[in-house]
């Protein structure tokens, strides 16, 4: 039996793809922050990652962690499905049950998939607006990022839909991180409280840092 | 049938039955009545199952052998929880002083696609036995018993692997995970192998093995909840799902064919 035929080895690459997008989602909701900083900072930052030639290697090898999570991901869960076929007709309550968390957390993926191809949509192609904004500073003509999240987030129904989406993410994330230590084989019981307590701070970290943005943009614009 | 101390209950419950590997099955509903609170449930169970009988039925089929907590023979999902609603703890320890009068109990047996039904609430649970067949034991010559002195084995490691060799192998973590995954118990095996220096050599490819095999029953993966070591009578940890997770990464990575 090969390593990625195996029911561990697809937990364990899924976890280290999804570690690997923890690592960008924080990243990137650092990046978001600049919003705090001037609109120069938030366009020249945007400009730097994506006038960089190596942006390109980075956008693939983004593209096939997604990928390789989605897809191991998806086939652990048919198998899990069909490893029970006939249902119980009373669900277990209190300690011996299974959290909510973890019982949804292929529903959570997908309304986190259905969110990044709408936001790449909305932001990576700047689809929105009819016309590219465009911004100078000094000589350098760059895409006005920042004026476009701002059109964007004058619409009411797409914070509520974006803030709504962030806090599927931090809840995806509140189980999968700790999850995915614990799948690479990482345990012990000195630790084991402080990992899953990791895990919720990171969730709150990066739910809050994202949430932040189109609600202060939001109000800013009231 | 009586206690000493007890009172007697009336109970309704709702019972899987089904005639075989390839019936549909269904619940059907029965009563159990004047049922001391100090019974257990298998007892309970004895006390119904004479009443059918008494009245010309087929009386309800259920596994069940020591009776004290320690074979692992004993099974059932009751009200949705695998042994019943209190920890460490197997259905033959389970009292019926845990139920009130009028209580309706829904009675199933364990369900995985690994543990087919082979009538009402028996499951073959002989995927387990194949798991073990795999790699759950050390295949050198260790020879005569060695003196006690002459390996010596920390109190800590050794503790370690005693709480994983508690491990009776009788099915409830696959009953109790949403994935119906054998993981605590298979990690169970490999630990409390791996721990001690005679199963030492071989643990790699002993987790590689016993994994291969646990893939092949068709049992599900491990998300991480926990409830498989809520619902153990043994309470095994979940540490030894993680010592599993290493030893089959690392058991793959050298693994030479």
């Amino acid at each position: 039996m090969s390593y990625l035929s195996s029911t561990i080895g697809r937990k364990q690459v899924v976890g280290i793809a999804g570690l690997g997008l923890c690592l960008f989602v924080l990243t990137h909701m650092l990046g978001n922050l600049l919003v705090f900083v001037s609109p120069q900072a938030y366009n020249e930052y945007g400009h730097a990652l994506t006038s960089n030639p190596l942006i390109y290697i980075a956008e693939a090898g983004l593209i096939a962690i997604f990928l390789g999570h989605i897809i191991l991901a998806l086939c652990l869960s048919m198998k899990n499905k069909a490893a029970r076929p006939v249902k119980y007709a009373v669900n277990a309550e209190g300690e011996k049950s299974t959290s909510f968390v973890t019982k949804t957390m292929k529903h959570q993926g997908i309304v986190i998939l259905v969110f990044v191809v709408w936001h790449l949509y909305t932001f990576k192609f700047g689809s929105f607006a009819p016309e590219q904004f465009e911004v100078q500073y000094g000589d350098v003509v760059m895409r006005d990022l920042y004026r476009l999240m701002v059109e964007v987030f004058a619409n009411p129904m797409y914070v509520a839909w974006y803030v709504f989406a962030v806090f599927i993410l931090g809840y995806h994330l509140s189980h999968g991180f700790s999850s995915a230590i614990k799948t690479l084989g990482f345990s012990h019981p000195k630790y084991d409280d402080k990992l899953t307590k990791l895990g919720w701070l990171y969730s709150a970290l990066v739910t809050l840092g994202f949430a932040s943005q189109p609600i202060y943009v939001f109000l800013s614009n009231q | 049938m009586a206690g000493t101390g007890g009172k007697n209950i009336n109970l309704k419950l709702k019972v899987w039955k089904q005639n075989g590997p390839n019936d549909k099955g269904q619940f059907l509903n029965y009563e159990a009545k004047n049922i001391s609170t100090e019974m257990s449930f298998l007892e309970m169970l004895d006390v119904m199952n004479e009443d059918l009988i008494n009245q010309g039925e087929n009386p309800v089929e259920f596994d069940h052998d020591c009776r004290e907590g320690i074979c692992g023979t004993c099974s059932l999902v009751i009200n949705g929880q695998a042994h019943g609603p209190d920890r460490g703890t197997t259905t033959c320890q389970l009292h019926m002083r845990r139920f009130k009068d009028g209580d309706t109990i829904a009675i199933e047996p364990f369900r995985a696609k690994a543990f087919p039904v082979i009538k009402d609430l028996v499951v073959d649970r002989s995927a387990f036995d194949r798991v073990i067949q795999s790699g759950g034991y050390v295949s050198t010559n260790a020879g005569n018993a060695p003196d006690a002195n002459s390996i010596l084995i920390g109190k800590e490691v050794a503790d370690e692997a005693f709480n994983a060799a508690a491990c009776i192998g009788c099915g409830a973590c696959v009953a109790a995970c949403k994935n119906a995954s054998a993981s605590l118990f298979v990690s169970a095996k490999i630990s409390h192998l791996a721990l001690l220096p005679q199963g030492a050599a071989e643990r790699e490819k002993r987790a590689r093995n016993m994994v291969a095999q646990m893939d092949e029953e068709a049992f599900g993966a491990c998300t991480n909840t926990g409830a498989c070591s809520a619902a153990c009578p043994k309470e095994i940890s979940l540490e030894n799902i993680a010592l599993m997770n290493r030893d089959f990464a690392k058991g793959s990575a050298k693994n030479r064919s």
